[in-house]
């Protein structure tokens, strides 16, 4: 939100209180956030670049050699072969880029913080799980739970996704270029879905805070989730982030259906912002 | 949490008991305690395959005079068998327990059934005309490998990989479930029926009977069921998403199809590839791989979704 006037983001429903965790305060401010980085963070040159061959490897032995790669300084790693493996390309704490030459299967990609990944196929269940930042782009369709708990980053579907897209997000924008299923944004606490299909049923049940734009059709609202305004502020946004994936529709959004939290089932908004940070 | 695979071929028969056991052998992490297979060869003409066993795998393990007692059980279902008129026309031991007989019948189905269980440890896996139900402890390999399952041909099949959560690691619990006493219906499934009991009583009431204490033996009897009073397989499917409560994502298959359905939580998951020749599901797209080791597109089927293949 560095940059952001108050009034803007305001228009948004996003939340202005800085963010700053006792961990990584001493490190981590608004006006440098670009310079952040884990201490134990890699030096790596992203016009180094290295493959792996998985087929004949175990999710270990492969997010292994990802890391080893990364010590040795290689910022670009291609994963070929990856046959729906689980558990592969996780706790990517670095700036780097990844490129995934097939399918991934459950919980792909989670807890990153930093990396650009494309997979050309399609995920499982539990992708980008608790990721905090960066970007992983999915090309083709995706499991349930898509998202879930994300925290920061963009997180993008080109196909469909499965149920409870978004569970429990807490920051972050998750992007689906086809339809999403039921439950999805269940308890969601901040961040932004889009979805530029269709939305099964329950959409957005139980949700805190939040935005979830929705381009198709939605089967019925979850409790608590509300219909509202789409102003010139969110037809902004959705047009400049769907542009930069390739999602953007011909029509443009004004078709996109608006829904954020009622708060009458939570409401945290009369907290202090470190009380409310304690909560979320 | 248990592994769930279905494989349909719809331009005839290929050897679906090799490409079983590669997807059920990749599912082997969300259950290693038993691993079941439901398959269906070629039908012959008033001809069935009737999967039994007289003992439970570790009763091996129990002495000597066990074997003595599995001879005696053969012979008294021999002698049953010869009591109903039941032409034997092919025997297989892939076992000492568990049987294979390809027989000829033209009688009453559920009276063969209950004499046959009637004998001390007797147990019907299946009977049916192209269904041929086998499952023992062990992962998909090994059970393969006893059974001779590699070289099986068929048009489609369904399979079972479990790990043990309520109740005990032996045959008897393992899946898949066919539907006694009904011709070629069987079933494997994810989750949890919370309504068993109230399903089970209500079916027990009408004259069914279970020979488990599976819930999932409860979805094969409610579709036979279903289908004799003349519903479609889909019907019988989109009924069940009303009437049973729980978390659960079944396969279910008859002679010539193969039917799934997803609860209306979504909760259990479910692969899906569909080609113009096959069809193939799992729990996971990994057991698909092991067949089609190409990449290939896949979706996953949403809450409340029925789907119906045929052979």
């Amino acid at each position: 939100m560095a940059g952001m006037s108050e009034s803007t983001s305001t228009q948004m429903g996003m939340h202005t209180e800085p963010l700053t965790g006792r961990d990584i305060k001493t490190k981590f401010t608004l006006e440098n956030e670009g310079g952040f980085a884990y201490h134990f963070a890699r030096d790596v040159d992203f016009n180094r670049r290295a493959e792996i061959d998985c087929a004949e490897l175990e999710p270990t032995e492969i997010n292994r050699q990802i890391r080893e790669l990364m010590d040795s300084g290689h910022g670009s790693i291609v994963i070929r072969n990856p046959g729906a493996k689980h558990s592969l390309v996780v706790g990517i704490l670095n700036r780097m880029n990844i490129i995934v030459e097939g399918s991934l299967g459950y919980f792909g990609c989670g807890l990153l913080d930093g990396p650009t990944v494309r997979i050309a196929g399609r995920v499982g269940w539990s992708f980008g799980e608790n990721m905090m930042a960066g970007v992983c782009v999915v090309e083709e369709n995706a499991g349930s739970t898509f998202g879930a708990a994300l925290r920061g980053g963009d997180l993008v579907c080109k196909g469909s996704v499965g149920s409870r897209t978004g569970i429990d997000q807490k920051g972050g924008t998750i992007i689906v270029g086809g339809d999403t299923g039921a439950f999805s944004g269940f308890m969601m606490q901040r961040g932004r879905i889009v979805v530029c299909g269709n939305a099964g049923k329950n959409l957005g049940d139980s949700m805190y805070d939040g935005t979830i734009y929705v381009g198709g059709d939605i089967r019925d609202l979850g409790v608590d989730a509300v219909q509202a305004e789409l102003t010139d502020v969110d037809r902004a946004w959705l047009t400049r982030k769907l542009n930069m994936y390739e999602l953007l529709p011909a029509q443009g959004v004004d078709h996109f259906t608006k829904i954020v939290a009622g708060k009458q089932l939570w409401s945290y908004d009369n907290l202090e912002p470190t009380e409310k940070k304690l909560v979320l | 949490m248990c592994g769930i695979a279905g494989l349909i071929y719809r331009d005839g028969a290929r050897k679906i008991g090799g490409e079983m056991t590669a997807m059920l052998q990749a599912l082997r992490h969300r259950g290693p305690d038993s691993t079941g297979f439901a398959m269906y060869g070629a039908p012959g003409p008033n001809e069935y395959v009737m999967r039994y066993k007289v003992a439970e795998k570790e009763d091996l393990d129990g002495g000597t005079r066990i074997h003595r007692a599995i001879r005696e059980r053969k012979a008294a279902v021999d002698a049953v068998l010869e009591e109903l008129g039941v032409s034997v026309l092919e025997l297989d031991e892939p076992t000492e327990y568990a049987l294979r007989s390809r027989i000829a019948f033209d009688g009453d189905l559920k009276r063969l059934a209950d004499q046959v269980e009637e004998v001390e440890g007797g147990e019907i896996l299946s009977i049916g005309n192209a269904l041929e139900l086998i499952k023992d402890l062990g992962d998909a390999t090994a059970v393969s490998e006893v059974y001779g399952l590699g070289t099986f041909e068929g048009t489609h099949g369904i399979g079972h990989t479990r790990m043990a959560t309520e109740s005990d690691v032996d045959i008897r619990s393992a899946h898949p479930y066919w539907a006694y006493p009904y011709n070629d219906i069987a079933v494997v499934h994810n989750g949890q029926i919370t309504n068993y009991w109230l399903m089970r009583r209500q079916l027990e009431r009408e004259g069914q009977r279970f020979v488990s204490h599976c819930d999932s033996e409860l979805l094969a009897v409610y579709t036979a069921v279903n289908l004799e009073k003349g519903m479609s397989l889909e019907e019988s499917l989109r009924r069940s998403i009303d009437e049973i409560d729980g978390v659960f994502t079944y396969l279910i298959t008859t002679g010539n199809e193969l039917g799934m359905a997803k609860d209306t939580m979504a909760a259990k998951p479910m692969v899906l590839y569909e080609a113009d020749d096959m069809v193939a599901l799992a729990s996971e797209e990994v057991a698909i791989r092991a067949i089609l080791p190409h990449e290939i597109d896949t979706s996953d089927p949403y809450d409340e979704e029925v789907r119906v293949w045929q052979a």
